[in-house]
């Protein structure tokens, strides 16, 4: 669990996750123009790389092959388990 | 200084034709035998003086793990202008073409990026009208 809060302890690798969120299936090249044109962070594509195989590490993201192409995906099953583990407390009606 | 000529790297240089003619639909522009392939260029339907495409044969040792690795990360290698995406998405897409990224806004553009079925991956824009 400690590697997913340091992944997501970084604001580029919360965005990464929102772009995920919004549209699943996306490549390298893809990423990284959104977070340059949307969100004016212009990353090397490397230091963006990086950022996925940390999110990747921490089974946030998870990758798969469309064709010859690595496409990334987001795998909320690592936060559901922070929720198990610290639930909301149920309000008394 | 203008740009006359650039190419793209292909596996087969007839499936290239097809793919590059009967689906994108650029027009022929050279096609001369050349030692065992053919130089072999394509230009705009509607620019038939413009900028020539080369399909280039991808023979060469290099070309293969460069192209590979451009193609992992969804990079594409060429970049065409088309006057309306979304038709073009729709158009395309029917033919039985593989988006690995489907028209987005970008701002100044709309872009697509396709996979050109000879190795590369090929980005389609719609400039915005100012």
């Amino acid at each position: 669990m400690a590697d997913v809060f340091r992944a997501l302890d970084d604001r580029t690798r919360r965005i990464i996750l929102d772009l995920l969120v919004e549209r699943d299936g996306r490549s390298l090249f893809e990423i990284c123009g959104a977070l340059t044109t949307r969100y004016g962070l212009s990353s090397s594509r490397q230091a963006i790389s990086q950022h996925l195989a940390v999110l990747e590490e921490a089974g946030l993201v998870r990758t798969e092959r469309q064709g010859r192409t690595k496409l990334h995906h987001f795998d909320p099953g690592p936060l559901a388990e922070i929720a198990r583990r610290w639930p909301e407390r149920k309000q008394d009606p | 200084m203008r740009i006359r000529l650039t190419s793209v790297f292909v596996d087969d240089q007839r499936a290239a034709h097809r793919f590059y003619t009967e689906v994108l639909g650029f027009r022929t522009k050279h096609e001369e035998p050349l030692g065992d392939d053919l130089w072999l260029t394509v230009v705009g339907a509607d620019d038939p003086d413009g900028p020539e495409l080369l399909l280039e044969p991808s023979g060469h040792p290099a070309v293969g793990p460069y192209r590979e690795a451009l193609v992992a990360d969804g990079i594409p290698i060429a970049q065409f202008e088309v006057a309306d995406l979304a038709a073009e998405h729709a158009r395309l897409t029917e033919l039985g073409v593989r988006f690995t990224q489907p028209p987005t806004d970008i701002g100044s553009a709309v872009t697509a990026v396709l996979d050109d079925t000879c190795g590369n991956l090929i980005q389609l824009l719609q400039p915005r009208e100012a």
